[in-house]
C-alpha cells in the first residue's frame, strides 16, 4: 500500500471519487479481489458499482441459464434469446462488465458455491452471496471466517420491494475522521449463524419486521427443500403456520410479522429495479468502506422497504454483558462527537 | 416487483428527465428496467473522461459525444422496445416551453446547477406537472417531490448560494487557502492572461496613495523586447514581493494579524530555478494546447504531492513562460478553466506562494484544482441509490398517491439508525415569490442605479429569469426576444443605460414594477424603496432585494468541512455550485442530518441551519415519527437513549 502511485490514467478516471475517499483508499481498492455468487438484479447493480470504483478483480459465480425472470432487473444482458441461450448467466454478465472499466479484471468461476473450500475463499477480500440456501449461506460465511486473512462476508436478498443486507466483517478495525483527526475504531461482528440464533425475545421491541419475516421464509424454504425464492402465494397458509410455531418458540407476538408483509414477500418473485439500485448501491458503498478500512460500516443488517421508504440499520448480535460493554464503549468512541 | 396498479401507471406515463450525467445515467437505466415506455431526456453536455467512473452508460470511445444520445443508445441495448427521445440541448432553450412541459406526466431532475433547477421548477409550476428533484455530493444525497399546491416548490426554501468573499480578504488579508486560490484565479490569472480592460483589484491600494498619481506604465505589460524569463521574474517579484511590502505599509491592518512575508525570487532557491533553462527542448511536442504542462517540463509527476515553495516558484515561472511561448495567441482572452492543465498549474503555484507569504498551509495541485474548479465529489453508489429513490417517488406521483410522497435523504452517518431517511414533504410556503407570487421589496438608489444594474443584479442574478419583461403600470421599460421591432429594441437599449428615476416612466421610491419571464410564465411584483447610501463592502450590489427566499451564503466553513469530508482525505473548503457535474451542492442541507450538527453548540447550530435551506433538521425526526403507523418499520431511537443516560 505504500509508495505506489496511481497512474496518470487512474488519476484522471477516478478524479471525482478520489476527492471523496482519498488516494490511499483508491490504491487499496485497486488491489482488492471480490467474489460474487448469485447474479440477481441487486448483485448486478453491486457489480457495476465496484467495477466503476476500480477494484482489482471481480469474480462472478452463477452457472444458471438465463431466464426472462432473471433478466427482469438485469441491464447487462440484451433480451435476445439467440444471444443469451448460448451461455450461462455469469459468462454473459462477465462479457458486459469487462467493458465498464478496462482496469478491472472480471472473470467467471464455474461450480457450485457450496463446493468451494476455505483455500478458495482465501483469495478474496470480500465475498457477496445472493439467492443461496440458508445452509450454503452459513457454510460460506464460516469458510470466510476460517480463512487465514479476513474475508468480508455479505449476503443480500431482495423480495418484492424489500431488501435485506447482512454484513460480517469479523474482528474489524477501521479508521474514521473525527473533526480533523483520524481515529481508530474496532468492532466485533457475529457470523450469520450466530446472528440469526439470537432469541427473538431478546431483540429490541421495535426491530424491523422485515428481519423476522425474512427468517420465517428462509426457514420455510429450508424445511421444504426449496431453492431460494422458490415460493409463491400458495405457500401462504403453511408459512403462516410456521410463523406461529416460530413466534411461540421465541415468545414473540405474531403481530410483529404482519400477514400483509409475508404476502408481499411471497407474491413478488421478481425483483423491483429501484430497490435493486438502492440496495446494490448501499452494498457497494459498504464493500468500498470495508476494503479501504475507512468509515463506519453497517453492523450488521440493513433493511429497505420501498413502501415505507426507510433504509434502516439493525445490530443483531448476542449480548452477553461483557460483549455489550465492549460494543457500547466502542460505539461511543466512534459515533459521539462532542 | 411493481404491482399491477403501479405497472399500469408506469406504462401509461410519459416522463421527462433533465440531465444525463451521474444521476441521469442511473435514472435512465432504472426507469427502463422498471418498464417505463416513453422517456425524454435533455442534456446539453458532452462526455468527459472524469465522468466515466460513475456515468456507466459511457465509455472512453464516447468522449466528446452528446450525453443524452449516447445514454439513449446504451439503454436501448438492454431494453430495445421502449422509446427514448434524446435532446442534446440546454433545458433553458425556448423550445422547451410550458407547452412542451405539459406533454409529460412527471419531470425528473438530475441537474448540476441551481440556475437550471430554478428554471425547471418554474416551468413545472406553470405547466402543472409534478417535479421530482434530486442531488448528490459524495455519500450524501436527497430526493424531493414538488407538486403545485400540494407540496412546497423547489424555491419555497432558501438554497445555499455560491460562497463569496470580501474583496479585502482576497486582496490583502487571506487567512485560508481558498482565499489564495481565489486571488490566484480571479485576480492574478485574469490580470496576466485575461481581458486587459476588465477591472481588477490585484494591486493592493495603499491607503495614503490615493492622492499620488498612478504609475505611468502597467507592470503587467510584457514589453516587446523583454525576455520571457526576465518578465516572469519581474512579475514574481512584483506580486509576491512588492505588493506584500505595499500591503505591509498599511500598519493598521497588521495590528491584530500576523504580518505576511514578502517573497522575492532571489530568496527562493534561485539556483534551482535557473537550472531549468533550456529544458523546454525536451518537452514532447503536443498539438493540444490544453495538455501543455509546466509540471512535466520540470519533472514533477504526482499531482497529489504538496510542492515546496521552491518547487511552486519553479512551476510558476515555467508555466508563465510556457503561456507566452506556446500559447501566446490566447493571452488577453483567457479565462480560468479547470481542464486547462497549465492554468491549473499556474494558479496552484501562485496560490501556494501566496499561502507561504501568509503562513497558510500549502496544498497539492489535485486539491487546488478541486477548489479552483469547484469540483464536486461524486461516486456511483450514491447516484444509484438516489436514482432508485427518484423512481419510487415518480411511481407514487403517477398514481397520485399524495399521502405517501416523501423527501428522502441519503446520509453518510446514520441518524436514528437510518441511512435512508424519509420525511413528509412540506406544504407550499405562502410567502414564496415563485409559487405564491408574493411581492418583493427592492431597496435601491433610484437616482444612481441604471436599469442595466437592475436587470443584471436583480432580474437575472437573483430572480433567475432569462427572458424578462419589465413593466411599470402599462409602460414597458424593457423586454428581450427575437420578435422585437427595431425601434423598440433601440428604446430598450437606451433605457438600459438610464438611471431608474429618469426612465420614460420614472421609477422612484413607492413605484411598483412587474417583472415577467414569458418562458417561465412567472411574474414578480417588486415594490421600490429609494435608499441613498449602501455599504460598499457588505452590500456590493448597491441594492437589496427582500422578501425572497434568498440564496444564503455559507457562514460556517468549518462545520460543513467536517460534515462533508469525514471519510475523506481531501477537505472541501468551498461550498459552491458545481460547474460540470450532475450533482448539486446539497451538503449544507443534509449535513445537519448527518448526525454531527445537532451536537454543536446552539450558536453554531443556528448559523448552520440557515443554510440547510431545504429543511430544518430539528423537525425531521419528529415529523418522521409522527406519521409512523404501527405497521411501519419502526425505528428505535438508540442514540437518543444513550445520550439521555450520559446526560443524567
Amino acid at each position: 500500500m505504500n509508495g505506489e502511485e496511481l497512474t496518470e490514467q487512474e488519476t484522471a478516471l477516478y478524479d471525482r471519487q478520489i476527492r471523496v475517499w482519498g488516494v490511499d483508499a483508491q490504491r487499496r481498492l485497486s488491489k482488492s479481489h471480490i467474489l460474487v455468487s448469485g447474479l440477481t438484479g441487486t448483485v448486478v447493480e453491486f457489480c457495476k458499482n465496484i467495477v466503476l470504483a476500480g477494484v482489482g478483480s471481480l469474480t462472478l459465480n452463477d452457472d444458471r441459464p438465463v431466464t426472462t425472470e432473471l433478466l427482469s432487473a438485469n441491464f447487462l444482458i440484451p433480451p435476445d434469446e439467440s444471444v443469451y441461450r448460448e451461455k450461462p448467466l455469469a459468462d454473459l454478465c462477465c462479457d458486459s462488465l469487462k467493458d465498464f472499466n478496462p482496469m478491472v479484471r472480471v472473470s467467471v468461476q464455474k461450480g457450485d458455491l457450496s463446493s468451494f473450500d476455505v483455500q478458495f475463499f482465501d483469495k478474496f477480500d470480500a465475498v457477496v452471496v445472493s439467492s443461496c440456501s440458508l445452509n450454503t449461506k452459513k457454510s460460506v460465511n464460516e469458510k470466510c471466517r476460517k480463512s487465514s486473512k479476513r474475508v468480508a462476508f455479505y449476503s443480500v436478498d431482495c423480495r418484492d420491494s424489500c431488501g435485506e443486507l447482512f454484513v460480517d466483517l469479523q474482528d474489524y478495525t477501521y479508521s474514521k475522521k473525527k473533526i480533523d483527526e483520524m481515529t481508530e475504531c474496532r468492532l466485533q461482528f457475529p457470523s450469520f449463524e450466530e446472528a440469526i440464533a439470537v432469541p427473538w425475545r431478546s431483540l429490541p421491541g421495535r426491530l424491523s419486521k422485515l428481519y423476522y419475516a425474512m427468517r420465517v421464509i428462509e426457514r420455510f424454504e429450508e424445511l421444504e427443500g426449496r431453492k431460494p425464492g422458490q415460493t409463491s402465494a400458495a405457500d401462504l397458509p403453511n408459512i403462516l403456520n410456521l410463523r406461529k410455531e416460530l413466534c411461540e418458540a421465541h415468545s414473540l407476538s405474531e403481530s410483529q410479522i404482519p400477514d400483509a408483509l409475508i404476502e408481499r414477500l411471497l407474491a413478488g418473485t421478481r425483483e423491483f429495479p429501484p430497490v435493486c439500485a438502492i440496495v446494490g448501491g448501499i452494498l457497494g458503498q459498504e464493500v468500498i468502506k470495508a476494503i479501504s478500512g475507512k468509515g463506519d460500516p453497517i453492523k450488521n443488517f440493513f433493511f429497505f422497504d420501498a413502501m415505507v421508504g426507510k433504509g434502516v440499520i439493525e445490530d443483531i448480535a448476542k449480548r452477553d454483558n461483557e460483549a455489550e460493554q465492549f460494543q457500547i464503549g466502542c460505539l461511543e468512541g466512534c459515533l459521539e462527537v462532542d | 416487483m411493481a404491482t399491477e396498479q403501479q405497472l399500469s401507471a408506469i406504462k401509461g406515463s410519459k416522463v421527462l428527465m433533465v440531465g444525463a450525467g451521474g444521476i441521469g445515467c442511473e435514472l435512465l437505466k432504472t426507469l427502463a428496467l422498471s418498464e417505463f415506455q416513453d422517456i425524454h431526456i435533455i442534456d446539453m453536455d458532452t462526455i468527459e473522461v472524469s465522468n466515466l467512473n460513475r456515468q456507466f452508460l459511457f465509455r472512453q470511445s464516447h468522449v466528446g459525444q452528446s450525453k443524452a444520445k449516447v445514454a439513449r443508445d446504451a439503454v436501448l441495448k438492454f431494453r430495445p422496445n421502449i422509446s427514448i427521445t434524446p435532446y442534446h440541448a440546454n433545458v433553458k432553450d425556448p423550445d422547451f416551453n410550458v407547452d412542451f412541459f405539459k406533454r409529460f406526466s412527471v419531470v425528473l431532475n438530475g441537474l448540476d446547477n441551481l440556475d437550471a433547477r430554478r428554471h425547471v421548477n418554474r416551468l413545472c409550476l406553470a405547466a402543472g406537472v409534478p417535479l421530482v428533484e434530486s442531488g448528490t455530493t459524495g455519500f450524501l444525497g436527497q430526493v424531493t417531490v414538488h407538486v403545485k399546491g400540494r407540496t412546497e416548490c423547489y424555491e419555497c426554501q432558501p438554497k445555499p448560494a455560491p460562497k463569496t468573499y470580501p474583496v479585502c480578504t482576497i486582496t490583502s488579508t487571506p487567512s485560508k487557502f481558498v482565499h489564495c486560490i481565489v486571488w490566484a484565479k480571479d485576480l492574478l490569472f485574469a490580470k496576466l492572461f485575461g481581458d486587459k480592460n476588465q477591472e481588477n483589484d490585484l494591486n493592493v491600494r495603499s491607503s495614503d496613495a490615493s492622492g499620488s498619481s498612478e504609475p505611468a506604465e502597467d507592470v503587467f505589460e510584457h514589453k516587446k523586447d523583454e525576455d520571457v524569463e526576465e518578465y516572469g521574474r519581474r512579475i514574481y517579484d512584483h506580486v509576491f514581493g512588492h505588493n506584500i511590502e505595499v500591503a505591509l505599509s498599511n500598519e493598521d491592518t497588521w495590528k491584530k494579524r500576523n504580518k505576511p512575508r514578502p517573497i522575492y525570487i532571489k530568496d527562493v532557491a534561485l539556483a534551482e530555478v535557473i537550472q531549468q533553462n533550456g529544458n523546454l527542448d525536451k518537452v514532447p511536442v503536443s498539438t493540444d494546447p490544453l495538455s501543455v504542462s509546466a509540471m512535466t517540463t520540470i519533472g514533477l509527476k504526482n499531482p497529489q504531492d504538496v510542492w515546496s515553495l521552491a518547487e511552486n516558484s519553479r512551476v510558476f515561472l515555467e508555466a508563465l513562460k510556457l503561456f507566452f511561448l506556446k500559447r501566446g495567441k490566447e493571452i488577453g482572452n483567457l479565462s480560468f478553466d479547470k481542464d486547462d492543465q497549465l492554468a491549473v498549474e499556474i494558479v496552484t503555484a501562485a496560490a501556494n506562494i501566496r499561502a507561504s507569504s501568509f503562513g497558510i498551509p500549502l496544498h497539492s495541485l489535485f486539491e487546488a484544482k478541486g477548489i479552483a474548479g469547484n469540483i464536486v465529489h461524486a461516486v456511483a453508489t450514491t447516484n444509484a441509490v438516489i436514482a432508485g429513490l427518484i423512481v419510487i417517488e415518480a411511481i407514487k406521483v403517477l398514481q397520485d398517491d399524495v399521502k405517501n410522497y416523501r423527501m428522502t435523504y441519503c446520509l453518510e452517518h446514520p441518524s436514528r439508525k437510518m441511512l435512508l431517511m424519509p420525511v413528509e414533504p412540506f406544504e407550499p410556503n405562502k410567502s414564496c415569490y415563485v409559487c405564491s407570487e408574493t411581492p418583493l421589496t427592492l431597496e435601491i438608489n433610484t437616482s444612481r442605479s441604471k436599469l442595466r444594474d437592475f436587470v443584471e443584479k436583480i432580474v437575472k442574478a437573483k430572480l433567475g429569469m432569462s427572458q424578462p419583461m419589465i413593466m411599470h403600470g402599462h409602460a414597458l421599460l424593457y423586454e428581450v426576444g427575437d420578435g422585437l421591432e427595431e425601434d423598440m429594441a433601440t428604446t430598450y437599449a437606451a433605457n438600459l443605460e438610464k438611471v431608474l428615476a429618469q426612465l420614460p416612466s420614472p421609477v422612484t421610491g413607492g413605484t411598483v414594477i412587474m417583472v415577467e419571464d414569458l418562458q417561465q410564465e412567472l411574474t414578480c411584483t417588486i415594490n421600490i424603496k429609494h435608499r441613498e447610501e449602501f455599504d460598499g463592502e457588505k452590500e456590493p450590489d448597491g441594492m437589496i432585494l427582500s422578501g425572497l427566499t434568498e440564496a444564503l451564503v455559507q457562514k460556517n466553513d468549518e462545520a460543513s468541512k467536517e460534515n462533508g469530508a469525514s471519510t475523506s482525505n481531501v477537505s472541501q473548503t468551498v461550498s459552491v455550485e458545481a460547474e460540470e457535474d450532475d450533482e448539486l451542492q446539497i451538503l449544507p442541507a443534509v449535513s445537519g442530518l448527518a448526525g454531527k450538527k445537532r451536537k454543536l453548540p446552539d450558536n453554531a447550530n443556528s448559523s448552520n441551519s440557515d443554510l440547510s435551506g431545504v429543511i430544518d433538521e430539528t423537525k425531521i425526526p419528529r415529523k418522521a415519527i409522527d406519521r409512523e403507523d404501527s405497521e411501519a418499520v419502526v425505528v428505535l431511537d438508540g442514540n437518543g437513549e444513550r445520550k439521555k443516560k450520559r446526560g443524567q
